[in-house]
């Protein structure tokens, strides 16, 4: 935040803790990134997949890599008393940013069969961190004895359709007292600046949420499975033919020059016209292109 | 009006085959309005659980089918039904929980089973045969603030401040982008009324015991 407020063009970088209890490769993903990213986000149970806890992980990642986590933390799994009370943990463990969401529906995952809570959504979220923070009071403005510090974001998705449905909804969140907005995948550019446009008014921070494709299958994926978002045909056609390519070193070096390619005019563009406050890289599992892709953005 | 649908029959088998004669009682209230728990089905189920389908036998030799007018109000069962169940070992219900639970209480030497598996409150409110919930009697309306559509119900995870990120062109994740974004709903609706000013309000969180259980009611309304 401090970057941000500085009138930096600031990079985040995500990771994602998966069902396991050994974080050695989620620090080592963080160190990589150390000096690119000002700090990496840390999923919550995305999907909602029964993953190791993102505050755990946020912990492990700030103390052994030395990496700031944005704590991302969601509503679908914990009722408001579990929210303060992994809020008060996230206190006192050091973190300094909370990404506050909804979450995917409890169905979507791989519980199936769970509860679905909601008893808060994102921004009421934010609303509650707001009053841990700035009153120092709980939900129900019972005194907190050293309440903690947070910077609280929330997500946005310029692919919304209408879209000002969706920015009367980050209104809602903004009133409610988001101070960032790290938004959904973005591939067209044209759709960031009309977001970014349509959020101008607000004055709070946006990042632009971009997906470096890692390989064809996972660009693939992404095209056919994750909904309300198409991986332009060109890129995937183009993904598709290195895909083809026998030598494994070769073939990543044509993916990472394909995403370069992509992403560089892309992050450039950004960087330079609009009033984009950064870019968030979820390239999870796939680092070695964010220090690459920064450089070759030209900031 | 309170909706559900009909056990298996090889469920409501199992649970009626040790005895000699049972009453399947209908209710002419919201089941049997819409066919799902009036006197019609309940007479096709007594049939079926004496005579059997194509596949299993019958397993009750003596039934009978009956109704009321309402089964959630102990006077009238009392009224329609006093005295003509006494030959009958046990009562199947194809009313709601309601239902069946006030017969139970009414007829309280019998056993009562539930032939429904009871279901929402809701209504066939467009066109075809299918039944939407609508209400799930929070205790708290906000139908007021949102257009008439309730999100509390409509809306997949009850958001107050909607809708998430799961919307795709108006479709919800959840039901694999079939069922309409009641968000998406509220937001078109509050805009042709022109009242987005409602739609743009944040909502803070809400206070759930209206809507926790057991509940009770004096009677009569505050009017
Ligand atoms: S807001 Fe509550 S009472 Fe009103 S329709 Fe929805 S569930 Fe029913
Ligand atoms: S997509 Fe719409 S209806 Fe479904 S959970 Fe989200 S806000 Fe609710």
């Amino acid at each position: 935040m401090r970057n941000i407020k500085e009138g930096k063009f600031v990079f985040t970088g995500e990771l994602e803790p998966e069902k396991t209890t050994d974080l050695t490769e989620l620090v080592e993903s963080a160190k990589k990134l150390l000096g690119h990213c000002v700090a990496c986000n840390v999923t919550d149970n995305p999907q909602s997949m029964a993953y190791m806890s993102s505050l755990v992980a946020s912990y492990v990642v700030q103390r052994d890599a030395g990496m700031e986590c944005v704590y991302q933390l969601r509503c679908s799994d914990r009722n408001s008393i579990a929210l303060t009370s992994d809020l008060l943990g996230a206190g006192a463990l050091g973190i300094k940013n909370v990404l506050a969401l909804t979450g995917d529906h409890t169905t979507l995952g791989d519980y199936p069969g769970a509860k679905p809570v909601f008893d808060l959504d994102s921004g009421q979220l934010v609303y509650l961190i707001r009053k841990m923070v700035d009153e120092g009071v709980d939900l129900y403005g019972r005194p907190i004895h050293n309440p903690p510090k947070f910077h609280v974001g929330v997500a946005g998705n310029p692919n919304a359709d209408p879209l000002e449905s969706e920015i009367l909804k980050l209104k809602r969140k903004i009133d409610a007292g988001a101070e960032f907005i790290q938004t959904q995948v973005i591939f067209d550019i044209e759709v960031a600046k009309t977001f970014l446009k349509e959020m101008e008014r607000f004055k709070v921070p946006v990042l632009i949420g971009i997906f470096p494709l890692k390989n064809y299958g996972t660009a693939d994926y992404f095209d056919k499975y994750i909904p309300g978002v198409h991986v332009p045909k060109d890129l995937l056609a183009e993904m598709k033919k290195a895909s083809e390519i026998s030598d494994k070193e070769k073939r990543n070096e044509r993916y990472d020059e394909i995403n370069l390619e992509y992403y560089g005019d892309f992050v450039h563009e950004i960087a330079h016209t609009t009033s984009a406050a950064g870019i968030h890289v979820m390239a999870v599992a796939y680092e070695r292109i964010t220090p690459a892709l920064i450089e070759r953005a030209k900031i | 009006m309170i909706t559900g649908e009909r056990k298996d029959l090889e469920e409501l088998m199992e649970v009626v085959k040790d005895f000699k004669s049972l009453a399947v009682v209908g209710c002419d209230g919201c089941v049997g309005i819409y066919q799902i728990g009036g006197l019609k089905e309940a007479e096709s189920l007594a049939s079926l659980l004496k005579m059997g389908d194509k596949i299993k036998n019958g397993v009750v030799q003596d039934t009978e089918a009956f109704t009321v007018i309402r089964q959630c109000d102990k006077e009238l069962i009392e009224k329609e039904l006093g005295g003509k169940l006494d030959r009958f070992e046990a009562i199947l219900s194809t009313a709601c929980g309601v239902g069946v639970q006030t017969m139970a209480a009414v007829f309280s030497d019998k056993p009562v089973f539930p032939a429904l598996n009871t279901m929402f409150m809701g209504a066939q409110d467009r066109e075809g045969a299918e039944l939407y919930e609508l209400c799930s009697g929070c205790g708290d309306c906000v139908l007021h603030l949102t257009g008439g559509i309730c999100p509390i119900t409509r809306c997949a995870k009850g958001l107050l401040n909607g809708p998430c990120g799961g919307a795709v062109d108006g479709k919800c994740e959840v039901g694999g982008y079939t069922n309409d974004c009641a968000w998406v709903l509220i937001y078109k609706k509050l805009k042709s009324l022109n009242r987005l000013d409602l739609y743009e309000t944040f909502r803070p969180p809400r206070d759930r015991r209206p809507s926790i259980g057991p509940r009770k009611l004096q009677g009569g309304a505050k009017y």
